[in-house]
């Protein structure tokens, strides 16, 4: 196990720039996920901390040691790909214990703690078949056996759910938050996905454009989001964004005023955030009024995208009786869940 | 799936009009005569070379397929010439060491050209594939000046040098070789392995189709040599087995049913070679998108 220092990590091809001086310290057995839209540089930065990517300026640390000028198989780190990179002319056995290759271990010792890892994982029983005769759950299992077998200092993966179907996904996030909390390892994480981000990190990194937006806890970045991007980006579905104007403690948005205190000048910008689940129909004193457009039934929920005043917000409505489509409803909302922006998209509270 | 889907084009064929079915369609029966007029053309040489080493000498110019009086004479007499042994054995030893060393360096040169990013990459690619554009005519020249100056006329190095490595060897090479994902590489080089590991290990084996089929053509390609041994040996001992058969032709006199019958010998292993491997250059061909 190691700590990650990156430390004003820029990286550059040719004159563009897509990383802009990053700074991060991951924790010693610290799950920590980077999450962000395609080309925000989280896989950039994956590769970086790898050795597989050149760092243009900066530094980066795991322990100690510095590392941008060591050899990936120096660095005491392992990777899972999210093509699983398992090699299909090699029996699993063969494919976990590759990474043993260059051990100067005994033979007893790599049958044995290829034989440790393969229980682990629950591939025992396949040890002696090739990839193309397993599930793509197994796949990715013996894939993250590889990983393991070396007992790296830390463990980066590379978006590795993103070609399981939505079942297995749900699966493997479980599985690989249950070899966490038994191995303990230090492990980076990169996905598009928040709910992947969401449900296995200690701390999230939300990226953007080669920027870090924040770093935070699940419940921090999303329940104190630190911009707009963030807000929108955690959470599914997205936050509601209405535009108001901040004036006298009052802001007034589609046509209501909603009574807080900001640090604005009167007359300013602002934008007030609803999450679905803190918008809920009501019948008694709303904070809107509409009519409800779609319904996306859930199941336990619905979905209801609701016009108020020709802008849609989503509210989640009960799954066993939501209202009709057309149906005119009223929608409350506590201020205390509210979020409100500047006109840069910070957070003002 | 794909098996399901063509089992029930299969079936709805089957159960089609036999008018619907493809022999009274003009396109189609285009298509059968072409295919029919290309097949006698591939074949009839291979059937007229077997007929004519079952045939005496007085039958040589005729063009009927069955001998009037079959012999076997013709290949006891071949087989009974220790040269060919010699011929076969030199052809053989040839188009092993040439096939074994353009697979090592084509897979190697291709690698490189592939998953490497250097400066000059491209130019050194171009070069390569320029040589291509050259016929052999002319490259006999400078092998031959090359050959002169380092002393290796009438050696087996000199018949083997020009094809130790082909760069159409090196372009297939790299086309297979962009089909390897770089994190199967990445992973190898996060697992400890050094580059030449690394193609050994893991980039070599996936593309074992392409190896195979390549392996083939070269094989095939210095068998059937014939211009550069004959003009880089001078000695019996030395000749291959396509040099060696000329011999049986002298001054005024062409021994047909000889060459004939070495000649339909010497496809023997190509053929065995064919057979065995024939799933891989198949294969080999279709992920190439190479036509023969």
């Amino acid at each position: 196990m190691a700590t990650v220092s990156i430390q004003n990590l820029v990286k550059a091809y040719g004159k563009t720039e897509v990383l802009h001086g990053i700074n991060l310290d991951v924790a010693d057995g610290e799950f920590v996920v980077f999450v962000g839209p395609s080309g925000c540089g989280k896989s950039t930065t994956l590769r970086m901390i790898a050795g597989l990517e050149e760092v243009t300026s900066g530094e980066i640390l795991i322990g100690e040691r510095v590392v941008n000028h060591l050899e990936p198989k120096d660095r005491d780190i392992a990777m899972v790909f999210q093509n699983y990179a398992i090699y299909p002319h090699m029996t699993v056995r063969k494919n976990i214990g590759f990474g043993l290759r260059t051990s100067k271990l005994p033979k007893a010792d790599k049958q044995k703690r290829i034989d440790e890892v393969a229980a682990i994982l629950s591939m025992t029983d396949y040890l002696d078949r090739k990839p193309a005769q397993l599930s793509g759950g197994q796949r990715q299992r013996v894939a993250i056996g590889r990983a393991m077998v070396r007992d790296p200092a830390v463990f980066l993966f590379d978006e590795p759910l993103s070609n399981l179907d939505a079942q297995l996904r749900t699966q493997m996030r479980l599985e690989i938050k249950k070899l966490h909390q038994r191995v303990g390892t230090t492990i980076i994480f990169v996905t598009h996905d928040q709910v992947e981000a969401m449900t296995m990190a200690d701390r999230i990194v939300i990226m953007k454009d080669g920027h870090i937006q924040q770093v935070g806890t699940p419940a921090e970045v999303f329940h104190k989001p630190a911009n707009v991007f963030v807000a929108q980006f955690i959470g599914a579905p997205s936050m509601n964004m209405l535009d108001g104007v901040y004036a006298g403690g009052v802001i007034t948005t589609a046509g209501r005023r909603v009574a807080v205190a900001l640090p604005l000048p009167d007359g300013a910008a602002v934008t007030v955030g609803i999450r679905p689940d803190d918008l809920r129909v009501s019948d008694g004193a709303a904070l809107f009024e509409g009519t409800v457009s779609v319904l996306e039934p859930l199941g336990a929920e619905t979905l209801a995208h609701i016009d108020i005043g020709g802008r849609d917000v989503i509210a989640r409505a009960d799954g066993r009786a939501p209202p009709p489509v057309g149906a005119r409803v009223h929608l409350s909302a506590d201020t205390a869940n509210m979020h409100f922006f500047a006109p840069d998209g910070e957070a003002l509270r | 799936m794909a098996d399901t889907h063509i089992r029930a084009s299969a079936d709805a064929l089957l159960r089609a009009p036999a008018s619907a079915r493809g022999p009274r369609d003009p396109a189609a029966i285009i298509r059968w005569t072409l295919l029919a007029m290309g097949a006698i053309v591939m074949v009839m040489p291979i059937v007229y070379m077997l007929s004519a080493s079952f045939k005496y000498p007085y039958e040589m110019y005729n063009l009927n397929i069955i001998p009037k009086e079959p012999t076997a004479e013709n290949y006891a007499y071949v087989l009974s010439d220790g040269r060919f042994y010699r011929w076969f054995a030199n052809s053989f030893f040839v188009a092993t060491c040439t096939t074994v060393s353009a697979v090592f360096f084509d897979a190697l040169v291709g690698y490189a050209l592939c998953k490497f990013r250097f400066r000059g990459r491209l130019i050194v690619f171009i070069a390569i594939l320029s040589t291509l554009m050259i016929p052999t005519e002319m490259l006999v020249i400078p092998w031959y000046l090359m050959s002169r100056s380092f002393g290796w006329l009438d050696t087996y190095w000199g018949i083997m040098f020009p094809g130790m490595m082909t760069a159409f060897g090196t372009f297939l090479m790299k086309q297979f070789f962009e089909t390897v994902p770089d994190d199967f590489l990445e992973a190898a080089r996060i697992d400890g392995l050094n580059e030449f590991q690394i193609w050994w290990s893991v980039a070599l084996p996936m593309v074992t189709p392409a190896l195979s089929a390549l392996a083939i053509f070269i094989f095939l390609g210095n068998w059937t040599a014939f211009i550069w041994p004959l003009i880089v040996t001078n000695s019996q001992e030395l000749y291959t087995l396509p040099v060696g058969l000329t011999t049986f032709s002298v001054e005024q006199t062409v021994d047909w049913e000889l060459i004939m019958t070495g000649a339909a010998l010497a496809t023997i292993p190509t053929l065995i070679v064919f057979l065995i491997f024939q799933r891989y250059i198949i294969r080999g061909i279709a992920m190439a998108g190479l036509k023969g």
